[in-house]
């Protein structure tokens, strides 16, 4: 298994505070990799310096260096809109745009120059099949997504993003906002979705990270505690502090 | 003293009720008292011969009350004022919302509310001495004065509306809108141009139909750079009145069926305002919705 993205002495700074220090990791590809860790720990800011989403704010400033495909993300000539293709993210609150369905899905392959008709309707449609969102949608798929239930909206959401098709998907804690069906059903295609792409994801929800990761990155105050696989980090903990977490003792 | 507080709570909120009943009372005067000057015009003049007749000469020995070419004047000002004035007010709006920033944003925005502030009769002393000469030597107009001149004028007067609505309409977007659109790989531009304006066109509408307003409704700016005579304009570079220009001219001197058909001419304004707000309700109750 080789490694998709290595991260090197990531620090980032909202203005005069300190956000993230030394962040070194390396994802795995093809794997799960769960971002646990108490609100405020830096886990969210973390994953959305992997796709420099970052960079939509002002106030940021980032030191450090991420590794995709051999070169460094933060190297002023990387192309940013080319990063985002490849890296795609789900956010934490279900965002489709105010359109249809299927506009919502063919917007990305839109924006990146595919116009024939025929092809987006085949990608369309393989994008909800792997969202498992197709049998519920396929017979309104003209009509307005901001329709769709809280659960769907945010499968409409992953769909979105597999219509470019990434090498990586970012979540970014995608069932905080869900009910425990929904959840169960984003879950369950994490679990799939890993043989075709690599994902990392942000969990406040420490079973969920056990439930469906291969390794476990906890955050503490900006830091990386602890990493390793997710069998080590839940049973065999190096760190008092994770074993404190994990069991629930603080968080 | 619980007593107390309740009675504070009545009596401010009975004052706050009367204030509201004033500005609708109002409004209602205004419409009942233009109205009540300006029909009786009709017992000597067809509706008709006044909406369309395209000849004025309210102090003839046969006197006309045709306003047509005022109502055509009102329009194309305002139509080429909007021509001008919307895409500027569209570009600057955006550039307000989505790229100015530190000391380039705040000077920006006080020129922007210096320029809503300034007084219509100064945009047209601008209008006649600095706009009014470049069309002029630019065009075949002999005095400048005229339909191209007024529009500029106003165009340049409603822009902060344009301005204004456009940048709060496109920072009223929620902000995860602009997020999944740029983590698909959408550049900033085609962000903006497929998502944000998209989001926020019902608010941009309205500010352009409010802006038209404003321009329709403008006396003294246009009055010193339309040219106003009274005929039928016969293109962008004629001189024209608008309905505003006439009731303006005609109210220093006029007597007897002209001074009423001032006040009918204000019935009409009346109307086109109407409408333009009713308008404007639509679309941002519409807007509301969207966001909802």
């Amino acid at each position: 298994m080789a490694t998709m993205i290595e991260v090197r002495k990531l620090d980032l700074h909202y203005g005069d505070f300190k956000a993230l220090h030394g962040i070194d990791m390396e994802i795995e590809e093809n794997e799960v990799t769960a971002l646990i860790g108490p609100s405020g720990c830096g886990k969210s800011t973390f994953i959305r310096t992997i796709n420099r989403m970052n960079d939509l704010i002002d106030s940021v400033r980032i030191d450090g260096e991420i590794y995709y495909g051999g070169e460094n993300i933060y190297d002023d000539r990387y192309d940013v809109i080319e990063l985002r293709k490849r890296i795609g993210m789900v956010f934490q609150k279900p965002n489709p745009f105010p359109m249809s369905i299927y506009d919502n899905i063919a917007y990305g392959p839109r924006i990146h120059g595919k116009k024939n008709k025929a092809e987006l309707d085949i990608l369309v449609e393989k994008s909800l099949h792997h969202a498992a969102l197709w049998d519920e949608v396929k017979d309104r798929i003209h009509s307005p997504a901001m329709g769709l239930s809280g659960g769907q909206q945010q499968r409409l959401c992953l769909a979105r993003t597999l219509a470019v098709e990434p090498d990586v998907v970012l979540m970014d804690e995608p069932t905080s906002a869900l009910d425990p069906v929904s959840t169960a059903k984003i879950e369950d295609l994490v679990h799939e979705l890993k043989k075709d792409y690599t994902i990392v994801i942000v969990t406040h929800n420490m079973q969920q990270a056990g439930r469906i990761s291969d390794r476990t990155a906890f955050f503490l105050n900006g830091y990386i505690e602890e990493f390793g696989t997710t069998d080590q980090i839940f049973f065999n903990p190096v760190s008092s502090k994770t074993e404190a977490y994990i069991s629930g003792k603080f968080g | 003293m619980n007593k107390v507080r309740l009675m504070g709570e009545r009596v401010m909120e009975r004052f706050l009720m009367i204030c509201a009943l004033i500005s609708i009372i109002s409004v209602l005067f205004m419409t009942v008292f233009i109205f009540k000057e300006g029909l009786p015009l009709f017992k000597h003049v067809g509706v008709a011969d006044f909406l369309f007749g395209s000849q004025w000469d309210p102090q003839g020995d046969n006197p006309l009350f045709g306003i047509l070419p005022f109502i055509v004047g009102s329009i194309m000002v305002t139509a080429f004022s909007m021509v001008i004035a919307v895409p500027i007010g569209l570009a600057v709006g955006i550039f307000m919302a989505e790229f100015a920033k530190g000391r380039i944003a705040d000077v920006l925005r006080s020129v922007i509310e210096l320029l809503a502030g300034i007084p219509s009769v100064i945009y047209g002393l601008f209008g006649y001495i600095a706009i009014a000469p470049v069309v002029r030597s630019l065009t075949s107009s002999n005095t400048g004065l005229g339909i191209l001149t007024g529009a500029i004028v106003l165009a340049i007067m409603v822009l902060p509306t344009i301005i204004n609505i456009t940048e709060v309409s496109l920072r009223a977007v929620p902000s995860h809108l602009k997020e999944g659109s740029m983590g698909v790989g959408a550049s900033h531009w085609q962000t903006i141009v497929k998502i944000l304006v998209p989001a926020a066109s019902s608010g941009i509408t309205a500010g352009v139909i409010l802006a038209m307003g404003r321009s329709i409704g403008e006396t003294m700016a246009v009055l010193m750079v339309a040219g106003n005579s009274p005929t039928m304009p016969r293109g962008l570079l004629s001189s024209a009145r608008t309905l505003t220009m006439n009731i303006a001219t005609g109210i220093s001197y006029a007597s007897g069926d002209h001074w009423i058909s001032l006040f009918t001419t204000g019935m009409v304004l009346f109307v086109f305002i109407l409408v333009l707000n009713i308008v404007v309700q639509v679309f941002l109750k519409r807007s509301i919705e969207k966001d909802s």
